[in-house]
């Protein structure tokens, strides 16, 4: 099965749902991310799943939230203004403890903003948008192998954490084409007991993120929900390094700006700079203590993203110096250019 | 003369359905009655190992813990993207959305729309009770023209507000439901007709048959501020003339 294909970011998505396990898919339609919908249409129905177009995000993501808690892999997508919309559903699913895949092109915003990729929606995506003391784990892949690949560990993290699990990538990503070799199902199986079956010889199981009395405390739910949250940080950072055994200058970049700051790093490296990069995988939980023993080594640290400034708060968290962190970053739908990427890590040495 | 056990029959028991628990609703209130009628009806098809309850928010929030069938919460007016869900995922089982005006008609409109022109194979309880009860009695989509609420003090002002919504009229314009009913629950008359009309919503399901649309005119004496008595006599003579009882479907 290692026979390389070529597919657009958003179609690997797909079909790695369906390597994964997902039948149930729910969307409403939004570019950059509307190969997903489409792929899904065409293939749910050749293994028997069920792809529904959904009247709007907020009936999507709750359409997941009925498939989860019946017991079901469930996925749905979309980006930036549609993921705004499912924030409601999301913190109900993190709330009622379900199981489901969310993923996220990134468009420019605020607003309408464009339909170009972006990745100004790292606040939204590691701080959450709904209401309430909960996470979602989010993973950031940077190509199309990584995208599939991730898709099929993210069903598996949901139905182990039992949590909404969100592949965070951007219009870019999605829209690229790259050959890749189509990952293998995990195998793995999850039992849940507490799915909604029908009650047949058993008490009613019920789904539900409302805590009301003194047995079942909502203070009492959510320092559960934290235990989970803590193994989760414990046991789930991914990260990758990259010539950073010697580095004086450390990048942090994710998904796409990691593509572009490696090929700056590139360039540095043949003039003798000694630089390397810092990529997250997982953005929560995020890898802070190993970017902050890379960063002690380091004599400047650098964030690279598609926003005016969202990563570099954990990148400083990480690295608690401040003098320490710069940051570069374009706004709106626009790359970064690698020869400002450049041009920078050089005025380090100067 | 003393009676014994033996003479007497035994002609009336709690629905094995419904849990033997208090509610928490208040005197005179609809949902009590129609959470009755919904157990009772589940008994008798013998379905309470097949179906699941989609609760709403608004006052029957608990709907889950009076009725012995899995249960699942919905945010407001989410009921029937969650029913959706769950029913294309099971689809052998009996998937019952329950929810008020505000979370139907309201903030929950698109999903309600949506789900009945599909044709989702689940059945909607619709609770009409005019008003906004658990928040405190607010003005709801089908509160009546100059009905005083807390958010219409003086009245509600068709000019500024528009006028009540007709839930079952305009599930009637879609092609694809197959059983369109309002009922009313002020009278022993009316209970029967519409558990009758609740039973043949769940019947249609079990056959596959589609979407059934079930609306009951509810008291909620509460924040009507009258009388249990005096709400039943409201639901007949104010809301009755403009929402009109009766069968609008029935494929
Ligand atoms: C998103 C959101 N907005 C508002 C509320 C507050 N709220 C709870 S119930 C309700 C109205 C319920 O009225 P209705 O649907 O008519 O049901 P009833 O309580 O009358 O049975 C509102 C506005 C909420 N829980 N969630
Ligand atoms: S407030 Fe109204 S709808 Fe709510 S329980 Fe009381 S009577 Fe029923």
């Amino acid at each position: 099965m290692s026979d390389q294909i070529l597919m657009k970011g958003n179609e690997a998505v797909g079909e790695a749902a369906i390597i994964a396990g997902c039948r149930h898919y729910f969307a409403y339609p939004i570019t950059p991310q509307n190969e997903i919908p489409a792929y899904m249409a065409k293939r749910l129905p050749e293994v028997g799943g069920t792809f529904l177009q959904a009247e709007s995000e907020l009936a999507a993501i709750n359409m997941v939230f009925g498939a989860s808690a019946a017991g079901a892999r469930a996925m749905t997508s979309s980006s930036s203004p549609g993921i705004s919309l499912k924030q409601e559903g999301i913190s109900y699913i993190a709330g009622a403890e379900l199981p489901c895949v969310i993923v996220d092109m990134m468009r420019g915003g605020p607003g309408l903003g464009n339909i170009a990729g972006s990745q100004s929606d790292y606040f939204q995506a590691t701080r959450g948008g709904g209401n309430g003391d909960y996470r979602v784990l989010v993973i950031a892949p940077a190509s199309v192998q990584e995208l599939a690949d991730m898709t099929v560990k993210a069903f598996d993290l949901a139905d182990h954490y039992s949590i909404p699990v969100m592949i965070l990538g951007d219009g870019f990503l999605g829209q690229m084409s790259e050959p890749f070799t189509l990952p293998e199902p995990s195998g793995k199986t999850f039992d849940k007991p507490w799915a909604l079956t029908g009650a047949k010889g058993r008490k009613p199981n019920i789904i539900a993120s409302m805590r009301l009395t003194p047995e079942d405390l909502l203070e009492k739910h959510n320092l559960e929900l934290q235990k989970t949250y803590q193994e989760i940080e414990a046991n789930e950072v991914m990260y990758e390094s990259y010539l950073l055994d010697d580095a004086e200058y450390v990048i942090v970049a994710y998904g796409t700006s990691a593509r572009i700051s490696r090929s700056a790093i590139g360039e540095l490296r043949k003039e003798g700079i000694k630089v390397g990069l810092f990529r997250p995988l997982t953005l929560w939980p995020y890898p802070y203590k190993e970017l902050k023993a890379v960063s002690d080594r380091a004599k400047k640290v650098l964030t690279v993203e598609m926003s005016l400034g969202q990563m570099v708060e954990d990148v400083r968290l990480a690295v608690q110096n401040d003098s320490k962190v710069d940051f570069y970053g374009r706004t709106g739908g626009m790359l970064p250019v690698s020869e400002e990427i450049i041009r920078k890590v050089r005025s380090y040495g100067g | 003369m003393e009676a014994k056990a033996a003479d007497f029959k035994y002609v009336y028991d709690r629905p094995k359905s419904l849990v033997d628990v208090p509610t928490h609703y208040c005197p005179g209130c609809g949902h009590g009655i129609v959470h009755k009628i919904l157990a009772e009806v589940i008994d008798e098809l013998g379905i309470r190992d097949d179906t699941i309850v989609v609760a709403p928010v608004g006052c029957s929030v608990l709907l889950y813990n009076y009725i012995d069938v899995d249960g699942c919460e919905a945010a407001h007016g989410r009921a029937p993207a969650v029913a959706t869900g769950l029913k294309r995922v099971h689809k052998d089982k009996v998937v019952i959305s329950y929810q008020g005006d505000g979370d139907l008609l309201a903030i929950g409109t698109g999903e309600a729309i949506h789900a009945a022109n599909r044709g989702e194979n689940f059945t909607t309880i619709f609770m009409n009770n005019a008003i906004y009860g658990m928040t405190g009695g607010q003005m709801a989509p089908t509160t009546m023209e100059n009905q005083v609420t807390k958010t219409t003090p003086y009245g509600r002002d068709t000019a500024d507000v528009g006028f009540p919504i007709r839930g079952c009229e305009l599930v009637n314009t879609l092609e694809a439901p197959v059983f369109i009913e309002r009922c009313a629950v002020y009278d022993v008359k009316h209970v029967l007709k519409t558990k009758r009309a609740i039973k043949k919503g769940l019947q249609n399901q079990i056959e596959g048959k589609g979407y059934s649309f079930i609306e009951v005119l509810s008291m909620c004496p509460t924040n009507w501020g009258i009388s249990p008595v005096k709400s039943a006599e409201w639901v007949k003579e104010v809301m009755e003339p403009y929402y009109k009882l009766g069968n609008f479907r029935d494929l």
